[in-house]
Order: C-alpha cells, then structure tokens, then sequence
C-alpha cells in the first residue's frame, strides 16, 4: 500500500498471496518507516495490507484497477471526491479520526446521489506515533467500510519529522457511481420547497468540544459520525426529484443553508422551534456562546424538497436508523434572495450569516 | 432546558410585549421621535438580536446599544503594545478567544500569532497561572479585560500567584470599569437616552446600588437586567412603568442573581488588587477619567507594563468611524458611513463591529445588511434627539 516503492517484489507479492505477510515489531513510527525499505514494508504489510485485506488492495501496484462493466452496470455518471482529515484529538466519543476519513468521504459521495464503491487512503503519520494508535484508527477505518459497503483500494503512506505533523493525518478519495435520473444540484431550490434534516445537529462538534476536556462539562454526547449513502438512497426511492442535497458538515446547518440560498437565488427561513437539537447540545452552546446551527455534522443532511414530496421523503428518512429523528426545518422563499434566516421561539427574526473566523479548528 | 426555557417561554413573552404596547401607546409624544432605551451591556444586546427581540417591540420605543462589549472599546494603541508584549522573546501571550481578534494598527494577535509569536487562548486566568507554572523558563502574561465581571477572577489569580511565589505571571491589565462609562454617556451634550437596562453581571459583583446616580443625579431610570428575553422585555416594561409615572428610581429585576449590595467577597478581592487609573482611552468615546483599572504598586511585579516597560502608543480611530456617534444613540448603527462597506466584521474598522456583542457586528451578523445599507442610502433623516432634562 504505496506508490510502490517496492518496486517489482509487489508484483511477486500479488502473484504469490499465500506468502506469509512480514510483520511490524516497533512500538512506534519511526522516519524509517515511511524510507521505502524494510521498514515500510513491515508497517504496510502489517498494519494496512492485513487490516484492508481485499485482492485489490493486496496486489500491491500503484494503482487499483477496476472494471468499468461493474460500474456502468451500477449508473451513468462517476462521482468522485477527496477530502483530508485532521481532527484533533484522534479519538472522540462516538467516532475517531479512521471512521470519519471513511464517512466523510462516502457522505460526500451520497449527497450527490452516488452509491460510494471505493476509497483511497493517505496517511501522513508524525515521526514518534505509537504504532498501536495507528491499529486502531485503521481497524476503525475497516470496520466503517465494512459498514458503508466500500472497500479501500489503494494508498500511500508518508511519515514526516516530530513536529511536522501532529500524530496523524489522513486523506481519502472516494469513487461512486450516480443513477441515471438522479439531479440534484445547489441550484434548483424553489420557492415553496421545504427544508429538511435528517436529526439532532451539531453533535459532532459538541462531542468533539467535550472530548478536549478544556470545560471539564459532565456530557455524553457522541460524534453524529455515520454513513448517510442509505438514507439518500431510501430518500430518493421516495420522491426522486429532491432538488438539492448537501451534508452539513464544518460550518453546520447554517453554511448548506446559505449556499443553497445563495446558489438558487431565493430565500430560506428556517423555524428554530423544530430544529433537532439535543439538550446537552443546546446547553454546551449556552454555555459557550456557540451558535448550534454553527456546529460541525459528520451525519447530517439538508435537503430542498418540493412541498409535494416532503412528506414522502420525511417518511422514508424516519423508516431510516440514520433519519429517524428528521425533520421539516423551514422553507424556501422569494423575499432575501442569497439570504438565510431563523424565526426564534419567540418569534423574532434574524439572519443566519455562515460563521466567520477561527470556530473549532481541527474539528474534522 | 430547566432555568432556560422558563425565561424563553413565548405566551409570557406575548403577555410582556402586549404590556409593553399598552404603555407605549400612552407614553406616545408626537414629533419628538420614539423613546430610547440603551442597553449597556453586550450580553444584552446579543440576546436582542438573537432573538429578534427588536421586532417584537412597537416602533415607539427604540433600543440603543450601548459600549459594554470590553473587546469592542478597546483602543488600537492598546492592542500594539500587547502585540509588542507577546513578540517578546521568551513570551507565551494568553487571553480570551474574543480578545484575540481585535485588530490593532498592524493586525491583531492573531496575526502575530501567524507570524510566529506565542499567542495561546485560555477560558480563565487560572489557566495562564497554570502555564506560567508548567513553565517556569518562559513569561506568561495575561491579556486582561472586562468590566466588574471578570476583575474579581483576574484578581483572584494575582491573589494565588502570589501566594504560590510564581515569579514568570503578569497581567496586561485593560479592565474597565462600568459606572464612568454609563456618567460619561450622560454628560454627552447630544445624549438622547430615556432609560437604561444595567448590565446584570456587573451588578452581581457591584451590586444595584452603584446606579443610584443614574436616577438621583440625572433622573433617569435605570433597571438592572438579567439575559434572557423574557429578563429583557421585563426589563423595558419596568422602564416605560418609570418613564409612565414620572419616576425614576434603581429597580433590580434580575433579583435571583443581584442582591443590592453586590458580592463582598469579590470587591474586596478587587479592592486589595486594583486601583483606578487617572484616566482610559476607548475605542469610539475618547479618553473617560477614572474608567481604567490597574494594579497596586504592592503587586506591580504582575503588571507586565511596569516589567517590561510598554510604549503606550497612541493611535487615533479612524476618521469615517462614527462609533461615538453610534454608541451614544446618535446615529443608528446601519446609519454609519462606512458600515457594511469599508467596516464588516472580517475587517473590522470600528470598535462595534469587533466582536459578535458590538452593536454593528450585531446587526450586520443578525440583521439584513443591505436592506439596512439601503435604507442608509435613502432616508438617512430621522427624528430630532430629544433635549436632555438637566
């Protein structure tokens, strides 16, 4: 698992599976371990090759290769995404760094309708990390594939200097496969559409909040971290023509809400009153000024619906584990085109602007 | 959510607002524009604008917000000579994530912290003192502000840090202090104020008490205010009630928390600490005497200005900011020249739109800027300031 410094012994590798896999002695990673020599053969072998475990992967190119008859079997377009993950610290209540690289990647997938297949996986790993912080991210990232129904493919390994980086880093790209039919796009919200969530919002930034321990709050509030490809999938067998779909994540409720504003040229009022929203998560955000439409997701969709099929799609996220708490959460309007807005429980309006400066760094 | 939710409760809040009207109807005083009532604190003008609070009153009554945003009303001066502080060698700079933001003639902490000084936030001053103690190799200073709120913690940790002989701590002390601010408003020539909401938690350590001048010598009403918006609305229904029959007088409606005489254990903590400077430069009022707060010459080995000698650098505000103006209830904040233009809150060129309790980063965070700009555009006229009684 590498841009194969390995040279041609990857290719013997994959031509003789039943060659026992070397295995990784150190404690921790050394600069050794990402130099191309032994070293790096034990950590990928050991630690990524036998957790991963499929035949692609396993092969050891430079590259996966996949039949295109088993994509286009699937859909008519190819959905393809990236993104790198640096969530500080590795592990929190309710996910870690491994299942958020994997979720966020297939999620990011799902809101454009596609069916996640694939990953890639990069790591960057900081010189002095134990080797069995790295296990058990990677045994993470496994069993949230497992979950998700993808399988990671290829990937590359690199190990900089202490200080360099901080523990460890991860990229993932994803590919997918987009029905044909499906035509979701930022643009399309209409006036009259509804707007909806599929559950409590900002609990990945709150459990993340919690999990740096700098308040000492007695909480138990857990990362939303889950895959949402399902859910879009029963959402759209529901009521296919759902105008737009974007997971909330850094930036919250509040960021989708006002791109789609932006992007459609209409307005979107949202109703504080039935916005999922947990109690421990509404008192974190009391507490420390936080704005909970604000607040990171790793679970969360929005989704513009035309008022005909809103009830149908709120049905089928409700019958979903991970939509069970949906909700209609506002509408779309003419007036404020490019404009969010919230009427409060008390029936005060204010804009919801998308947040400005430093909120949560690291937070995914 | 147990002591939230009550105070939220939207048919109570109906009940307060239809009382508010009622009274409001009766104080009607054609041709001399609506009554204003100025919130001081920033506590309070973000729950109005959370909640829409504004909306809710009838256009007879107008609220002003007032300078009680402690990062707002900070000069530009004040931020270099801290930025100076913190790009000493050896210095970890610590202070509320707030503070970190306000921008100086160079740019903010911030940015010096992306130019490679020690710049680290912390939610109390303990944590600094716990830094100074880890370590002991480098100075630790903290960046301290606030109004009575937070003294009483900043000097509780001087307090601890000397108990504890910690000789790496000292403060870059910015306290302010409330009740100058609120006489200085009032003897504004162009003062336009009918009432005031007292900042809550101020009075929870100072007590109601403080405000008697406000009614005595100035005859205003003043009630101390907690946060919540049905505290609010209370609040400026008890105001009208005054304004109505002709009183004024210090009422406290935020009775659970503010007993008249305020906390003694935290003014002696502040009494045995601080003292009073001669005299404070704001960010948008000008210099106000007696509002600054520093340190006893008994604990001037904590106070980083005496250690490491600062240059107190002066610098004017800029010339279009009209955060005066805005402050004292003048003009509206939308009315302002630059405001939604050159000063937003990303590049902040006034005090108010620093942070998210300054008025102009209020309403442009929580209202529809470019209606207000066009509104600006188009009728700037408004209502003559009444004439203030004497």
């Amino acid at each position: 698992m590498s841009q194969a410094p390995i040279g041609n012994g990857a290719a013997s590798l994959a031509r003789a599976p039943e060659r026992r896999r070397s295995k990784l002695g150190a404690k921790t990673i050394a600069l050794a371990h990402g130099s191309g020599g032994k070293g790096m053969r034990d950590l990928i072998e050991d630690v990524l090759v036998g957790a991963f475990d499929n035949p692609l992967l396993a092969a050891l190119e430079d590259q996966a290769t996949i039949e295109l008859a088993s994509l286009t079997a699937r859909g008519d377009r190819l959905a393809l995404t990236t993104d790198s993950y640096v969530v500080d610290p590795l592990f929190f209540p309710g996910g870690d760094i491994g299942k958020l690289a994997v979720n966020g990647t297939v999620n990011d997938l799902a809101v454009g309708g596609a069916t996640p297949l694939y990953l890639t996986c990069g790591l960057i790993l900081e010189e002095g990390l134990e080797v069995e912080v790295l296990r058990r991210v990677v045994q993470s990232m496994r069993a949230a594939a497992d979950e998700a129904g993808v399988k990671i493919v290829t990937g590359d390994t690199k190990v900089v200097g202490r200080g360099a980086a901080d523990q460890l880093f991860i990229n993932t790209a994803g590919v997918g496969v987009v029905r044909a039919g499906v035509r979701l796009g930022a643009h399309r919200a209409a006036p009259g559409d509804h707007v909806l969530t599929n559950g409590f919002i900002g609990d990945h930034g709150a459990a993340i909040v919690d999990a740096r321990g700098q308040f000492a709050l007695d909480n138990h509030i857990l990362s939303d971290c889950q895959p949402l490809h399902g859910l879009v999938q029963a959402m759209l067998a529901a009521y296919p023509d759902i105008h737009c779909l974007r997971d909330a994540t850094r930036g919250g409720i509040a960021s989708v809400a006002n791109e789609f504003a932006e992007q459609s040229r209409v307005g979107i009022r949202l109703d504080e009153a039935s916005i999922p929203l947990r109690d421990e998560v509404r008192g974190m955000c009391e507490l420390l000024g936080l704005d909970p439409l604000h607040l990171a997701n790793e679970g969360k969709l929005v989704a513009i619906v035309p008022p005909e099929g809103s009830d149908a799609v709120l049905r089928a996220m409700r019958a979903h584990p991970a939509g069970t708490d949906g909700a209609i959460i506002g509408e779309v309007i003419v007036q404020r085109p490019g404009r969010v807005t919230l009427r409060s429980v008390l029936g005060g309006e204010r804009v919801v602007d998308v947040p400005f400066g430093e909120q949560l760094p690291r937070i995914c | 959510m147990k002591y939230v939710d009550e105070f939220r409760d939207p048919a109570k809040a109906r009940a307060l607002v239809a009382s508010i009207e009622r009274l409001a109807l009766r104080l009607a005083r054609p041709g001399r524009g609506p009554i204003q009532l100025m919130e001081f604190c920033g506590g309070h003008t973000h729950t109005i604008f959370r909640f829409g609070l504004s909306q809710l009153l009838p256009p007879s009554v107008e609220l002003v917000h007032g300078p009680g945003c402690p990062v707002c009303v900070l000069p530009m001066g004040r931020v270099d000579d801290c930025i100076a502080l913190a790009e000493r060698s050896g210095v970890i700079l610590t202070s509320f994530g707030d503070a970190l933001r306000v921008p100086g003639s160079q740019g903010s902490l911030l940015a010096a912290r992306a130019r490679g000084a020690d710049v680290r936030i912390v939610y109390s001053p303990l944590d600094a003192l716990a830094l100074a103690r880890q370590h002991p190799e480098r100075e630790v200073i903290f960046f301290a502000l606030g109004f009575e709120t937070t003294m009483p913690s900043t000097a509780l940790t001087v307090l601890e840090a000397e108990r504890g002989g910690v000789e790496n701590f000292s403060l870059f002390c910015n306290h302010i202090t409330t009740l100058p601010t609120i006489k200085a408003i009032l003897d504004s020539p162009d003062m336009a104020i009918d009432g005031f909401l007292a900042p809550g938690h101020v009075s929870m350590v100072i007590g109601a008490r403080p405000f008697d001048f406000v009614a005595e010598r100035y005859r205003r009403p003043i009630v101390v205010t907690g946060f919540e918006p049905l505290d609010i609305l209370q609040s400026i229904w008890m105001l009208l009630e005054q304004i109505a029959s002709g009183r004024a007088e210090v009422e406290n409606q935020y009775a659970r928390a503010v007993r008249s005489e305020g906390n003694a254990v935290a003014l002696e903590a502040i009494g045995q600490v601080f003292q009073l400077r001669e005299f404070f430069e704001w960010r948008g009022l000008g210099s106000i005497d007696h509002s600054g707060i520093q340190l006893r010459d008994a604990y001037a080995r904590f106070d980083a200005e005496r250690k490491f000698g600062v240059k107190q650098l002066k610098i004017a505000d800029p010339k279009t900011c009209q955060c005066g103006e805005v402050l004292k209830g003048v003009l509206r904040p939308w009315e302002c020249k630059v405001f939604g233009g050159a000063c937003t809150p990303e590049t902040p060129l006034g005090a108010l739109m620093v942070s998210s309790e300054g008025a102009c980063a209020a309403y442009y965070k929580f209202v529809d800027v470019e209606q207000l700009i066009r509104r600006r555009r188009g009728d700037v006229c408004r209502a003559e300031p009444e004439k203030v009684a004497p």
